[in-house]
């Protein structure tokens, strides 16, 4: 019986031939990470086990990035405790303000994570590294802090769903839609506990940045991870920047799947996920006229160069209207530098938006954009549940970063083709 | 080991962010945590809550963030345990990890109502409820998953493997 990408592997870790659905196993771990919410409760935890270092030096990463620069007091206390814990074991991958990135744009683009790794992460959308075709998976700290120590965690082998997405994609429609309408398809646990493979023609042809996206909202159908299978273009993304050797996997042709789903991109526009959940979707015409105070671009969804090029596409030569606040975020201070050389921020900085150092910032409500009472913000993140990004009583609607631009220039949700 | 208490029911898909609001997560203090356990789901439960109690709910419970602080706001509230239809993985893991028993029935999310009496046989994974005199059957849990309960928890059964290879 053949193999899933994801079943390969979870058994070359485990230092198995083969695994199945279900099955309980003890894998290697090629990177473990935390940040400056989840890592200071596993530095706590770990140094309860009792070992006096940790398994490796060069794979335990630590990234502030959820509440830094530090928003308070009580925010600074916790980025400190990680830095301390950082300086105390020689960790070669702690990334202070200045230097970092949200976790989940910077280790793709650092070189930390390639293809057929097992990364596990104290932070939700760890998922995202399955867009590189490696398997990665959101924990909680305790988790952490015993892979911290050990090198290795267990996992139950995923049952894999298929995704097939065929057709071209129509002009605007971006890795961000296809994930939302799946999302809508399947609802918000319509994987839970499994795998989401994609592939099809559409995503063969999509960018790193455009798989990235997709994986990263897989946690959002309550997946374990998402998955796609790495190509040449996965080779052309790695290449030079993998710190270490990588594999390519792919599923074999007579793989078993517990659902497959097919989709036709031709058809599709821009999606909207309307609150208070990522399953809520419409095309972007059908919610049109929905006015915003606030839109935002970045977070470990939509942060990537792919996502700033598509805003300042529909951003050009526009102004935000005078009841929108835009807040732009690029993912990385990489990302930031390459965006100031292509000309981006000129543009942003023309049509009124503002410009943040990388941060999580508003996307879990933390700091940098929080709403009011009442208000309401389309953004390019990947959760909108009631008070994600401030008070309990505002909304927040997700879409692609060409729908946020767009709807920042209209003052109400709107697609790129409304502006003139 | 029996949990007992009265239920407080909740929906389905109750996130993490309805659980502990990033908010608060400028902290890990469990006090200040559970203080604000559940506020956006219901404002006046920190208040509401006694020891012992038992959260009731839906599907998919603890849905969105890997943050621990949500299991560590509900058992540092006081409550017991928690029933549901079912739970996100990441939540489901971390519970066990942390010591806050959980249990998957999908007949007695349905059966039980608000403020029911419930009893709970943890080993034997059976639901009683007192109220209404009817008795419902958890999911088995996994061996593995056990163990690490009768060790107390993650850290103390991987403190034991490595205190076996002689690294602690
Ligand atoms: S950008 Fe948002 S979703 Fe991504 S890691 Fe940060 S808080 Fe989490």
């Amino acid at each position: 019986m053949g193999m899933t990408i994801t079943e390969k592997i979870l058994a070359a870790h485990a230092g198995k031939e083969s695994v199945q659905p279900g099955e309980l196993v003890n894998v290697r771990v090629d990177l473990a990470l935390g940040n400056d919410i989840t890592a200071p409760v596993a530095i706590r935890e770990f140094e309860k086990i009792g070992v006096d270092r940790v398994y490796d030096r060069d794979r335990v990463v630590l990234v502030p990035d959820h509440f830094v620069p530090n928003k308070d007091i009580k925010s600074a206390e916790q980025a400190k405790s990680m830095r301390e814990f950082a300086r105390k074991h020689c960790l070669t991958n702690y990334f202070e303000v200045g230097r970092m990135g949200i976790e989940h744009c910077l280790l793709p683009e650092q070189g930390l994570v390639g293809p057929g790794d097992l990364v596990i992460g104290a932070d939700s959308h760890t998922c995202t590294y399955g867009g590189l075709g490696a398997f990665s998976t959101g924990v909680g700290s305790t988790d952490l802090a015993a892979a911290m120590a050990l090198g290795e965690t267990w996992l139950k082998v995923p049952e894999s769903i298929k995704f097939i997405y065929h057709g071209e994609m129509p002009e605007w429609v971006t890795g961000k839609d296809l994930i939302l309408y799946t999302i809508g398809k399947i609802g918000v646990d319509g994987a839970l506990y499994m795998a989401m493979e994609f592939t099809g023609p559409a995503v063969e042809k999509m960018s790193v940045d455009g798989r990235l996206t997709m994986a990263n909202m897989a946690v959002e159908a309550g997946a374990k991870n998402g998955i796609a299978a790495p190509d040449q273009i996965t080779r052309a993304y790695v290449e030079g920047r993998a710190k270490r050797p990588y594999t390519f996997y792919s599923s074999d042709p007579d793989a078993l799947y517990a659902q497959i789903h097919e989709f036709d991109v031709s058809k599709m526009e821009p999606a909207v996920a309307m609150p208070h959940l990522p399953e809520n979707v419409k095309p972007v015409s059908q919610v049109a006229g929905v006015t915003i105070d606030q839109a935002v671009i970045g977070s470990c969804t939509n942060g990537r160069m792919d996502d700033l090029r598509e805003a300042a596409r529909v951003l050009k030569g526009h102004k935000v209207n005078g009841n929108v606040r835009l807040l732009i975020i690029p993912g990385t201070q990489e990302i930031y530098r390459q965006a100031m050389r292509e000309g981006l921020f000129e543009i942003f900085l023309d049509s009124g938006a503002a410009i943040s150092t990388p941060t999580c910032g508003p996307c879990l409500g933390g700091h940098m954009g929080i709403l009011a009472k009442g208000e309401r913000s389309i953004a390019t993140t990947n959760r909108n549940f009631v008070g994600r990004m401030g008070h309990p009583g505002s909304e927040v609607y997700l879409s692609s970063p060409s729908v946020a631009a767009a709807s920042a220039i209209l003052g109400r949700i709107g697609a790129p083709w409304e502006v003139k | 080991m029996e949990l007992k208490g009265a239920t407080w029911k909740f929906g389905n898909d109750v996130d993490t962010d309805a659980i502990i609001p990033a908010r608060y997560l400028n902290t890990s203090d469990p006090r200040e945590l559970a203080a604000h356990c559940m506020e956006d789901a219901d404002p006046q439960f920190p208040q509401k809550v006694k020891a012992g109690d038992i959260i009731v709910a839906g599907k998919n419970f603890g849905c969105g963030s890997s943050r621990e602080h949500a299991p560590i706001a509900i058992k540092e509230a006081g409550v017991s345990c928690v029933i549901a239809k079912t739970f996100a993985r990441i939540f489901y893991r971390n519970a066990f990890n942390i010591g806050l028993p959980i249990f998957e029935s999908p007949e007695a999310a349905e059966a039980i109502a608000e403020g029911d009496q419930v009893a709970v046989d943890v080993e034997a994974g059976i639901i009683r409820n007192i109220t209404r005199n009817e008795e419902y059957r958890a999911t088995q849990v996994p061996p593995f998953m056990q163990r690490i309960i009768a060790a107390g928890g993650l850290i103390n059964y991987v403190s034991e493997r490595m205190k076996g290879n002689g690294r602690v």
